[in-house]
């Protein structure tokens, strides 16, 4: 019987570990990666989108120099990040590419406000596409980065409460860092980017 | 002292709760999806909706794409996409994995429409398509008064789009055995007990043999398939075998209480939503 026990041990072990939410923190994990990657898939569409958007409101409105150089200095500080999934780890790398995105969301709502003077730039049909574009962008942002946060709380309750924190003490997970309601708030003024360009 | 200012930051907490709770109160519920056309507005005329829900309902039965309208006063005080995007979240249009939902959003007065578009359409319907079908189809009959015009030649041409996209056939839904790998440690719990009683009444290699089997036969009943059916009995077979120990004796047997899973029955009308994902694409416009 003694021999049996000694194996029993191990077995028993693997069973507490799944039930002290070693498999949760897998799969958490995976989420959360998987819904960080969905919120830079988006940043990095509407990256995407600013060299044509730069150059369609140069062609009318060449002079507002200000917005449009902030507009191309936020794009390329945003492209000249390093983004690995390992930033996830670490709040300040995070906090930067925060800034950097809210710098690029603040000089794009600018830019879109500037349009608004220009008539001509409104009629533009490729400016009307590029804005209907940046709209879907910027929502996709939103609803990827409120999806971002519910998972991230899921995996932050997780890693917190008892006695799942020791598991996670025990593999060194800890909590992942979130979008802050400054961030919050820079981006809910974004959806105001269409300034109704459709009304005539 | 710590006390004290432990309670405070526990009032502090509470307040917060309830602050956040009253902020969430304020924003427009979401009603259950009971119709492919919910207008709450009284806009439609039982004839009108009648329609439009005809012509939804077959183009799901063709292509097994859903679409749902849905027009509503006013999604103050959020805006029509992040209201949108609740309802897409909530009533999960579109089938499971094929994404391929679709709503067509009226608050009416705001003056809003938005197209929510699916995952799995957004190559059929990217967002500038979207936009097009509000600002030249919908809105100039909507400016006019005409809802149901712009409603039905709006919806025409979403189902022209969306049928033009290769989906998979309606009906084919692909049963997965992810479940068999959650009920994975009570197996191990099963093959461990039963190995136990099986050597005790019918000794080491029979017992062994015939609890190698059984959980086989319980694996295989569970829906995997027969390689792995074949592996995992094998596994159970050398586990017992290797035990050591004698096993207990004079046991019976046990009964073993299985827990049933209780079948969602569906209703004789429409099933509602599918399980589709949206991800916020689509259009809003204005008329």
């Amino acid at each position: 019987m003694q021999t049996f026990w000694k194996k029993l041990l191990p077995l028993a072990l693997l069973l507490s570990l799944s039930g002290c939410g070693y498999n949760a923190f897998q799969s958490l994990d995976e989420e959360a990666k998987a819904s960080w990657a969905e919120v830079l898939n988006q940043y990095q569409r509407r990256a995407d989108l600013v060299p044509n958007l730069v150059e369609t409101v140069k062609g009318y409105a060449a002079h507002e120099q200000e917005v449009l150089t902030d507009v191309a200095n936020a794009r390329s500080k945003v492209g000249s990040m390093q983004v690995t999934p390992e930033l996830l780890n670490d709040p300040e790398a995070f906090a930067k590419f925060q800034a950097a995105q809210g710098q690029l969301t603040g000089a794009l709502s600018r830019l879109m406000a500037v349009a608004e003077n220009y008539p001509n730039l409104k009629a533009d049909q490729g400016f009307r596409d590029l804005q209907a574009q940046l709209e879907g962008t910027e929502n996709r942002v939103t609803v990827a980065r409120n999806r971002y946060i519910e998972t991230i709380k899921e995996f932050n309750i997780a890693v917190r409460s008892f006695p799942n924190n020791l598991t996670a003490m025990m593999f060194g997970y800890k909590t992942k860092p979130s979008f802050t309601v400054e961030n919050e708030k820079a981006i809910s003024v974004t959806p105001k980017v269409d300034f109704g360009g459709d009304k005539k | 002292m710590f006390f004290k200012l432990k309670a405070s930051l526990y009032a502090l907490c509470v307040m917060l709760l309830l602050a956040t709770n009253m902020a969430h109160a304020e924003l427009v519920a979401i009603p259950n999806l009971k119709t492919r056309v919910t207008d709450l507005t009284q806009t439609l005329s039982a004839e009108q909706q009648g329609h439009l829900e005809a012509k939804l309902a077959a183009f799901e039965q063709k292509k097994g794409s859903q679409i749902a309208v849905f027009i509503l006063p006013s999604t103050q005080p959020e805006d029509i996409a992040q209201y949108a995007i609740r309802v897409a979240e909530q009533w999960k249009i579109g089938r499971e994995k094929v994404d391929d939902g679709l709503i067509v959003l009226i608050a009416k007065d705001d003056r809003k429409i938005r197209i929510e578009v699916g995952y799995g359409l957004e190559g059929a319907i990217p967002d500038l398509t979207a936009k097009r079908v509000i600002n030249e189809i919908i809105s100039p009959k909507f400016k006019q008064g005409d809802y149901f015009g712009g409603l039905d030649a709006g919806l025409d041409k979403l189902i022209g789009l969306v049928d033009g996209e290769p989906l998979p056939a309606p009906g084919s839904a692909a049963a997965s055995g992810k479940d068999l790998f959650e009920l994975l440690p009570l197996f191990f719990i099963g093959a461990f007990v039963g190995g136990m009683i099986l050597r005790g009444m019918f000794g080491t290699f029979f017992g062994s043999t015939l609890n190698g089997g059984l959980i086989g036969a319980l694996v295989w009943i569970f829906g995997a398939a027969l390689g792995t059916v074949a592996l995992v009995a094998i596994f159970a077979f050398i586990f017992t075998l290797a035990m050591g120990g004698r096993g207990i004796n004079g046991y019976g047997g046990m009964p073993m209480g299985g827990g049933g899973w209780s079948g969602g029955g569906n209703s004789n009308s429409w099933g509602g939503g599918g399980g589709g994902d949206f991800g916020g694409g689509g259009a809003s416009g204005d008329w």
